[in-house]
């Protein structure tokens, strides 16, 4: 199988086999018409399979949420045909409007501009604390189902 | 140097007890202190402020200790105790509200079921506000007024041995003041409470186990009285127990009479946050060693050196 390199735009590489979809999904990229390839299951000599973004034309691409689903994959900037830049993610300190507090108590069920925001509280287990009622939620393995579609 | 650390609280908010360092901490319950002392000195210091209560919920016992600690420091209160009475029945929003507020008053104390909302208020608005109980969450001024009235009769807070019994898994005023001793050296918890309401793992791992603090649990309190030296009673409540025979056969062991106050040491102290249903027999109310009223009173006295401070006003 053969996809192009690109001109212009990003790869996100090393994502966990299996997890490209969710990536797609959670980014927003299909609603907003870019050219992306994605393929999944290919062959990594670092972690036996991988899947693959690309998406032509530099798009911003919300860190935070890549951080928390695949911490392990890499985000590349190309340029011209080159890579000017390779991010590696790291587990977020607060992600903002990314998931919704469970806790019926919490203020932001109720208040409607307050945002949903999370601090990282223990990055070993992925535990994140509601910044206005403290309740802990661990943002690790199925909780993309959780993702607030804005 | 109490001078100086009161200063740097001026216009700063109160969400919880640790927003404030045990340094700031000290300076102010010096202050409550100065105001106990001599409390005609201060009748006038915040003359021309305002303060607004905001209560979402009534809670009439915090409410009177804020607006009394204004009133004899010379200001003026206005605000609602319940929100059917405010635009919140309209729909307003917590900031909307907040923030109109803010124009007519200069400090702004708030309590709300909901928990987070004056963390919504603070960030709505620039003048100081206090949170005066937001659901199950905090109640930093009853942590405040706990502390001062363990100071006072203790000297400190280091070396003490405090008793916290009852309901030690849903007793926000427990947690807080867990959290906040154990900042302190030589603090020795004695954790009083039935299997079914024992303190929760994550306060004795996350703030007891974490700061190396002593701790035992147990479940009877005669076993256990004469080695405290502050008893800090909560309600055991009914509403709690999964079954009803497991609360008659524990409830009278959390209940505080004359007979148990022989086993506890002459200067044990006897704290209660209130309001005591039956946990507290009427009978020890007379024993020099119930300081749960006073407690209530150094609650007005701990507000009035707070209220004093975030609005700059130094004494």
């Amino acid at each position: 199988m053969l996809v192009d390199s690109i001109e212009n735009g990003i790869v996100i590489d090393h994502l966990t086999a299996g997890l490209g979809l969710k990536v797609l999904s959670a980014l927003g990229v299909e609603t907003r018409g870019d050219t992306v390839a994605l393929i999944m299951n290919a062959s990594s000599k670092k972690y036996g399979k991988k899947d693959l973004v690309k998406i032509m034309n530099k798009v911003d691409v919300d860190l935070a949420i890549l951080g928390l689903i695949d911490p392990r994959a890499t985000v590349n900037i190309i340029e011209n045909g080159e890579i000017v830049k390779k991010i590696v993610l790291t587990l977020p300190e607060k992600v903002v409007n990314v998931v919704k507090c469970k806790n019926p108590r919490c203020v932001t069920t109720v208040e409607p501009n307050a945002p949903q925001v999370f601090v990282l509280e223990n990055p070993e287990t992925s535990e994140y604390r509601c910044e206005y009622c403290d309740e802990v939620v661990v943002l690790k393995g199925e909780w993309e189902n959780e993702l607030m579609h804005l | 140097m109490g001078n100086e650390l009161l200063k740097g609280l001026k216009g700063r908010d109160l969400l919880e007890p640790l927003d404030f360092s045990t340094e700031e901490l000290e300076a102010l319950f010096d202050l409550a202190d100065r105001i106990i002392e001599h409390p005609e000195k201060y009748t006038e210091k915040c003359k021309g402020k305002i303060l607004a209560t905001l209560f979402f919920e009534p809670s009439t016992r915090t409410r009177l200790s804020f607006e009394a600690a204004m009133l004899r420091l010379g200001g003026e209160v206005i605000g609602f105790s319940e929100p059917a009475s405010s635009s919140v029945a309209k729909g307003e929003s917590i900031a909307d509200t907040v923030k109109t507020v803010a124009c007519y008053s200069d400090i702004a104390v708030m309590r709300h079921p909901k928990e987070g909302a004056p963390l919504v208020a603070i960030r709505a608005v620039d003048i100081p506000v206090v949170n005066a109980g937001d659901g199950g969450h905090q109640h930093p001024t009853q942590t405040l007024t706990d502390m001062l009235t363990i100071r006072r009769e203790m000297g400190g807070f280091t070396n003490i041995t405090v008793g916290l019994c009852g309901d030690l898994k849903f007793g926000r005023t427990v947690h807080s003041l867990a959290k906040a001793l154990s900042r302190y050296d030589n603090v020795n918890f004695v954790l009083i409470a039935p299997e079914e309401l024992r303190i929760p793992e994550y306060i004795k791992k996350g703030v007891l186990e974490k700061g190396k603090i002593q701790y035992k649990e147990v479940e009877r309190m005669q076993d256990v009285l004469p080695e405290l030296d502050i008893l800090y009673m909560t309600r055991v409540q009914k509403e709690r127990f999964f079954n009803e025979e497991d609360y008659i056969r524990l409830k009278d062991t959390y209940i505080l009479d004359a007979e148990k106050m022989k086993l506890a040491k002459k200067s044990m102290a006897v704290l209660h946050p209130l309001p005591r249903v039956n946990e507290i027999a009427v009978e020890v109310d007379s024993d020099p060693r119930a300081l749960y009223f006073k407690q209530a009173q150094n609650g007005m006295y701990v507000r009035m050196a707070l209220i004093m401070s975030l609005l700059g006003i130094e004494g």
